[in-house]
């Protein structure tokens, strides 16, 4: 079975067309498609088993980063969306803005559709662009725990610092929804600028649901797929960027 | 409301013609407003508001190039020798010559479309432009750099059929940072603009998701009152839609934003003066997400053939934009169907409004109702404004009422043509010993710390250099979070197009610019800024001869000195380029960059940015420039002249008048195909520039942390450390090859230095006859080398 998915876009999204790639290339069948094809029903969501929300700045991110995209979605699209969440079969991946959309949509940690957590501006006060090493929870429900122990991304935003109440946070670790953490080369977790590039609470790089179906991240792994992205030279043998896609897929191909 | 005034020109004076073109703020000359007064009376009637603003942005210095197409006598004095130089139109006799002679067969489209086009593989093309925004930078930092941005993004969208946009580069000349003295009322701090440029470059960039992966920052009190401020994108677009075709009956369709009172006069205000009673109107505001938008659009369109032509609305907006793509045959437009953002524009203000993220599109009129579909499907405005005749005319018309008729002829060829007799004497300064006392450990200190040195760290990773996932080499390389260092050219392998024919292809992108140089010498300068581009596209593994350049002249006033300057500099950039076989592809000049203070013109130092953009064969033979291990020999490769002459430290010292370096182009070409038939020894490569050798070393020292000792035998060591002389190159060489690659160096006679070997321990150790002369901890370099330049 090919696994199938399905990138969505709107005005504003751009870091689809790597992310094709990047799913592509592990061998996943794509379709780019904008949002106004789904709420046209031109095509259905049900059909794929992966949905991703790339990154970009969705509408402009002029009011907060992935909050219309999320309006968008939770007004026209609710149903659909909630049917395909409910589906133990199906996974969602939210890239950097993406990951924006899915926590102000409220489908992280937990799926309830109320905004739970929040991605805010970077301490920083500025965009960053740069490449910073993640530690990887192995207790993490997700496939995305068979990854190293210690892996690098690049990452590239102004809102990226997550926020969360001192209870939800506690949720968050007792239920080992934290899946990346910003940390020294070491593997130790740290909060120094620049290895933590916007403040993020615990050093939060990325989360996922309960279930370890929905995924969000801030880095980028569609941009490490082939040894030359990598910032030095050294001879990769597996960016991680690739084995990030290709474990989604296994999963999907009930391989894990 | 009245749709539009006549203007009396047909009776008028001279004075009052003049006046005419003043009170409009439509840059024209007596000369111009002459001709345009022959032609009206040869028409029996007075020119609309309309008619007249039309010719005037299509005539504007922006649109036209009248000075640098000029017909112009130089006599040049050179010592007691002199030359008479004559030009019956400069820039086809310079520029465009030297890539008519050089005749590269990979020149697809040059100066004629909205960007160069050069061939990338057998089936896809590298479209290039690069663009200033001065004057609109002056006025409003964040919105004049990020409409600046946006235009360039539109020319290559705009070029052909239109491109993908896959790379951005950004270059700007600012005051000092530090500038402590006041400033005259409305002249904003060189931090300011700083601050606001860099911003408007990052908003704009990023929400495109066009990686920003290549610049460079100057910083000189030249640029006190006139920043610079220049934008280039790089695009790639299949060599099967290069063309353009207009045939009549076609519909004319404006796409994206809608069009309101901003940017009115932008064409003929950028060629004037600044000063603080400018209106700030002129400056447009712009809206990325709009652009990116009709982008996605457009190439879908594009790859379903459902248009023909298409250009951007940028300067002179619709009146250029539709004039320009349908002047072989004519057009008719309904201003009263383009889409405004309020009410109250009059028709002329519509015609020549130059609201951002407009593009201009003429397709057949059965291929249009899938067109409109297919933009409303994306929410992207689209509207049929008019269509194409073969009348030769320009005809304009609101609501049934004609406000403007021109013949094409006249409105595109009836520009009177400048003419100019000037003569200037060449620079001739003696070389002069200078005794620099202060110690050496304090001198690099000083040059590396010094803001045009030092990392620009801050402005690059504001930047997403790396959306689109293909810059493989990156304006900073080094571990993550450890310490970097700056690259000679990026490398952009267009990974996200996914039916490319090779993929082991990728382009590269360098620049030049040294305004400082041409205080000394202009000629100089204009050698110098090819080089160092050329050699900066060389070091990243570029083969010399699949490298093109883009020039852009920023000049100030426009007085005799400076036109001869101007007309020097582009016949020296023809004969560098054509000894280079590096074609010129694209170009651009924004002239009258000065400011009117307490009536006195107050010029910038005369700039040229040279890019430089090659085409690599394959990925895995790309180098950058840090050294990868312990025990390699580094090599100086060049001729080197132990001159300080324009370079970092001497502007530290401020030591004056010293004569640069020369630039020997037949013994660069030969380093430079050394380097390239040699490629295959090389770990990394890193070009001797701004701050000298020594930079250069600390430099390279960064990303892994290594250190070197050097072993010299020189009487000259701070001329050695700080000359910033042309086409000199360091390498990195295996220890196990460091005696066949010097057997080599010395077979095909290229000049060359051992500089020494590589070490684990971050050290920069130099010995020079046998003593110590400095040692200084990697680290504690990278730490002011950092620290400098912040917002």
């Amino acid at each position: 079975m090919t696994p199938t998915s399905i990138i969505l876009r709107v005005g504003g999204t751009n870091c689809d067309k790597e992310t094709v790639v990047a799913l592509k290339s592990v061998g996943f069948k794509t379709l780019l498609v904008h949002i106004n094809q789904l709420l046209k029903k031109e095509v259905k969501l049900q059909e794929f088993d992966l949905l991703v929300i790339p990154g970009g700045f969705s509408f402009g991110d002029y009011i907060s980063a992935g909050k219309v995209f999320a309006v968008e979605i939770y007004y026209k699209l609710r149903k659909e969306l909630e049917k395909f969440v409910l589906d133990k079969n199906k996974y969602i991946l939210g890239i950097c803005n993406g990951f924006q959309v899915l926590v102000k949509l409220g489908l992280l940690p937990k799926i309830s559709f109320v905004q739970q957590v929040t991605l805010t501006e970077n301490d920083s006060g500025r965009f960053e662009c740069r490449w910073v090493y993640l530690k990887v929870n192995k207790n993490n429900p997700s496939v995305l725990s068979k990854l190293p122990d210690i892996i690098e991304l690049p990452i590239a935003h102004a809102e990226g610092k997550f926020v969360a109440k001192e209870k939800v946070l506690q949720e968050i670790v007792e239920n080992n929804c934290i899946i990346f953490q910003y940390c020294d080369k070491n593997g130790v977790v740290s909060s120094n600028y620049p290895l933590n590039p916007n403040g993020s609470m615990l050093n939060i790089a990325g989360i996922t649901d309960t279930s370890g179906r929905i995924i969000g991240l801030m880095p980028h792994p569609e941009r490490f797929i082939i040894k030359n992205q990598y910032p030095v030279y050294e001879n990769v043998k597996n960016p991680y960027g690739k084995q990030f896609f290709e474990l989604i897929k296994k999963k999907i191909q009930k391989i894990y | 409301m009245k749709l539009f005034n006549t203007i009396n020109i047909l009776s008028a004076s001279d004075k009052q013609l003049i006046e005419i073109s003043k009170r409009g703020l439509l840059s024209l000359s007596l000369q111009e407003m002459k001709v345009i007064q022959q032609y009206f009376k040869s028409k029996k009637r007075n020119p609309t508001d309309c008619e007249l603003e039309t010719i005037a942005q299509t005539w504007s210095e922006h649109c036209k190039h009248k000075t640098l197409t000029a017909k112009v006598k130089i006599k040049i004095k050179k010592g007691k020798k002199v030359f008479i130089k004559k030009y019956d139109n400069v820039l086809k006799e310079t520029i465009f010559y030297a890539t008519k002679k050089i005749n590269h067969p990979d020149c697809l489209s040059v100066f004629e479309d909205n960007a160069g086009i050069v061939k990338f593989t057998n089936k896809y093309a590298v479209a290039v432009k690069v663009e200033t925004h001065n004057h609109p930078s002056a006025l409003e930092p964040y919105g004049g750099a990020a409409t600046g941005i946006g235009g360039v993004i539109r020319d290559i969208v705009g070029c052909g059929l239109g491109a993908k946009p896959i790379a951005n580069t950004d270059v700007f000349c600012f005051g000092d940072l530090e500038y402590k003295k006041e400033l005259p009322q409305g002249v904003f701090h060189p931090r300011r603009i700083f601050n606001g440029v860099v911003s408007g470059v990052r908003d704009y960039g990023n929400r495109m998701g066009i990686p920003t992966v290549n610049g460079s920052i100057v910083f000189d009190n030249g640029f006190l009152f006139n920043p610079l401020v220049y934008c280039g994108c790089v695009g790639i677009i299949p060599i099967n839609k290069i063309n353009k075709t207009v045939k009549p009956n076609q519909y004319i369709v404006l796409v994206g934003g809608k069009t309101g009172r901003d940017g009115i006069h932008g064409a003929t205000f950028s060629s004037a003066a600044l000063h603080n009673k400018l209106p700030t109107s002129v400056v447009q505001i712009g809206d990325p997400i709009t652009e990116k938008m009709f982008l996605d659009v457009i190439l879908k369109a594009r790859d379903l053939g459902l248009y023909t032509a298409i250009t951007d609305c940028g300067a002179g907006g619709l009146s250029s934009a539709c004039g320009e793509l349908t002047k072989d045959c004519g057009a008719k437009i309904y201003l009263e169907k383009v889409p405004l953002k309020y009410k109250g524009l009059l028709p002329w203000e519509i015609w020549l409004s130059e609201s951002q993220e407009r593009m201009v599109l003429i397709m057949d009129k059965h291929k249009t109702q899938k067109f409109l579909q297919l933009c409303s499907l994306e929410d992207v405005e689209a509207t049929i404004i008019g269509e194409t005749t073969n009348s030769k005319k320009l005809e304009v018309f609101y609501d049934g009422t004609k406000v403007c008729e021109l013949d094409t002829e006249f409105l595109y060829y009836g520009v009177p043509k400048l003419s100019f007799n000037l003569s200037y004497t060449l620079a001739n300064l003696k070389h002069k010993n200078v005794v620099i006392t202060e110690p050496l450990e304090k001198l690099v200190k000083k040059v590396i710390s010094s803001s045009n040195v030092a990392s620009k760290e801050w402005v690059i990773r504001q930047y997403d250099h790396e959306v689109q996932a293909g810059t493989i080499i990156k304006p900073l390389c080094g571990r993550s979070n450890e310490m970097y260092s700056p690259q000679d050219a990026a490398v952009i392998y267009p990974i996200s197009i996914e039916d490319i024919d090779d993929k082991q292809k990728a382009i590269s992108i360098s620049c030049g610019i040294k305004p400082s140089l041409s205080r000394i010498d202009v000629v100089k300068m204009t050698e110098y800024v090819i080089d160092e581009a050329i050699r900066n596209n060389i070091c990243v593994g570029t083969k010399l001869e699949k490298i093109f350049l883009l020039d852009n002249f920023c000049w100030g006033e426009l007085n005799k000195t400076n036109l001869a300057k101007l007309y020097l500099s582009c016949e020296t950039a023809k004969n560098v380029a054509i000894k280079y076989g590096t074609p010129f592809i694209s170009g651009k000049d924004s002239l009258n960059n000065y400011y009117l203070l307490r009536n006195k013109k107050v010029s910038i130092p005369e700039t040229l940015l040279i890019t430089a953009v090659g085409v690599i064969e394959d990925i895995n033979n790309i180098k950058t420039a840090y050294f990868k291990h312990p025990d390699n020999y580094v090599f100086l490769l060049g001729k080197f002249s132990y001159s300080l002459g324009g370079s970092t430290l001497s502007e530290c010292l401020k030591i004056k008048n010293l004569k640069p370096p020369e630039l020997n182009i037949n013994t660069a070409i030969k380093v430079y195909k050394f380097i390239n038939n040699y490629n295959h020894y090389i770990l990394s490569a890193h070009d001797v520039s701004d701050g000298g050798v020594i930079t250069t070393i600390s430099e390279m020292c960064f990303a892994n942390n290594l250190g070197i000792e050097i072993n010299l035998n020189t009487q000259k060591l701070v001329e050695f450390l700080f000359s910033e002389p042309p086409s000199c190159i360091l390498v990195e060489i295996p220890q196990d090859k460091k005696n066949m690659f010097e057997q080599l160096l010395n077979k095909e006679k290229i000049p060359y230095i051992v500089l020494g070997q590589l070490k684990p321990q971050p050290l920069i150790n130099i010995i020079s006859k046998g003593k110590n002369k400095l040692k200084l901890s990697v680290e504690e370099i990278y730490k002011l080398w950092t620290s400098s330049v912040t917002g």
